[in-house]
């Protein structure tokens, strides 16, 4: 009998550690890791990668007070073009979906990101490719209007060659 | 410059030549000029990374004489370009912000009726500031008062002290609608803030007084009230106006001619 037990803790123990193993499961060691998706335009960052991963909040921070006090409006450093950049191919924002570039580190981090709840996520221009809800559905016509202009969507975000 | 006084002392100057003495001003200050030459920055044409300056007032003349009764342009034009709620469409009307808004008045002897538009006056002296805990209301350089949600706690300590009524505070959450250029969100107050989006781009116009001149009124006239060849100086030196509680002396960005 207790061989057979030992022989069932045996096999329970393999196929944990198989099961731990395995592509789907998160590896041992925490939480699954951030999905980074590439940004959509453009090579290279402002800064090193290393250099914006630890030190975006107080270069963001620094412009801002630049830009609303003093109406300086330089690309580098300013949010507005870091969501240009990287703002997801599928659902076009930074923060829409646990796997946009914002949200997925920061939940993996666990850090309270505050800045969209005044700052538009998404691109400017690129309001029609998201369906409307309800509390936006005023902007229909005014929507409509944008698509009739001249500047494309792609156009207004930069994207365009 | 002193080449291009001549041209805008000629009066009045279409808004086509207008636009091209600024670009071709700013152009020629881009460009390396003799040494110890220095060309004065036009307003219009201030490089991005150039802090604004008190060279520059920001000011807004406002026509009562023309301003067309239920009309509503401007209106509609300031919610397009900042992305606010118009009230009527708005789920909570008697908390929905309004930067700008259209009074109707009617003098109880006479029974004449005036229209005007109603917004953040601009003041030189905004009690708004002096009352601000945080120090998030100020004022730029330019003369444009601002919000900076980022010091605004919500107290809404500036919209009491506003004789203008012309402060909103955001309720509720407002769920990515906002536009890239104009942040506004849940918590802070916000107000006109002569479309500073524009401004900075080098509009040189506010959405709303395009609007008033595409609709054909022509009752609203942005410009730098420091510029004396400016076309809202010019008008200003002309038309009587006044500043709507002119007692309070702040020294208003809105001047209203007709009331």
């Amino acid at each position: 009998m207790k061989r057979l037990l030992a022989l069932g803790v045996v096999v329970l123990t393999t196929a944990a550690l198989a099961w731990a193993g395995s592509e789907t499961q998160p590896k041992a060691g925490g939480a699954p890791k951030p999905v980074i998706e590439k940004a959509v335009k453009g090579e290279q960052c402002v800064e090193d990668t290393d250099y914006m991963r630890r030190n975006h909040m107080k270069v963001l921070d620094g412009h801002r007070d630049k830009t609303v006090h003093e109406g300086i409006r330089t690309k580098k450093y300013s949010l507005k073009e870091c969501i240009n950049c990287h703002a997801s191919e599928t659902t076009g924002s930074v923060a829409a979906s646990k796997d946009d570039f914002c949200v997925s580190c920061h939940s993996y981090a666990s850090v309270k990101i505050d800045c969209f709840d005044c700052h538009s996520t998404k691109p400017q221009g690129s309001a029609a490719m998201h369906p409307l809800n309800a509390e936006t559905a005023h902007y229909k016509h005014k929507l409509a209007a944008q698509a009739a202009s001249k500047i494309s969507a792609e156009e207004m975000a930069g994207l365009a060659p | 410059m002193s080449e291009l006084k001549p041209m805008s002392e000629q009066a009045p100057a279409s808004p086509e030549r207008r636009r091209f003495v600024g670009t071709a001003a700013a152009t020629a200050a881009g460009l390396a000029v003799a040494p110890g030459v220095v060309l004065v920055q036009v307003a219009h044409g201030r490089p991005e990374d150039q802090a604004v300056s008190s060279a520059v007032r920001w000011g807004m003349l406002v026509d009562a004489t023309k301003c067309a009764n239920g009309c509503n342009d401007c209106v509609t034009a300031c919610s397009t370009e900042n992305g606010w709620t118009p009230v009527a469409e708005s789920q909570h009307p008697k908390q929905a912000p309004q930067w700008i808004r259209k009074l109707e008045l009617q003098d109880p002897l006479t029974q004449m009726e005036t229209n005007l538009p109603m917004m953040c006056q601009h003041c030189a002296e905004p009690p708004c500031v002096d009352v601000c805990p945080t120090g998030a209301s100020f004022k730029r350089a330019d003369g444009i008062v601002l919000v900076d949600r980022h010091t605004c706690i919500g107290c809404r300590y500036c919209m009491m002290a506003c004789p203008y009524k012309a402060r909103s505070l955001v309720h509720e959450h407002l769920n990515d609608t906002q536009k890239a250029d104009v942040p506004r969100g849940i918590g802070c107050v916000e107000s006109c803030t002569f479309c500073v989006q524009k401004v900075d781009r080098g509009d040189g116009n506010t959405a709303c007084a395009e609007a008033c001149t595409a609709a054909g009124h022509n009752a609203l006239l942005f410009g730098d009230m420091n510029d004396p060849d400016s076309e809202i100086s010019r008008r200003l030196r002309e038309l009587p106006t006044k500043q709507v509680r002119a007692d309070l002396n702040l020294n208003l960005g809105v001047r209203y001619h007709g009331i």
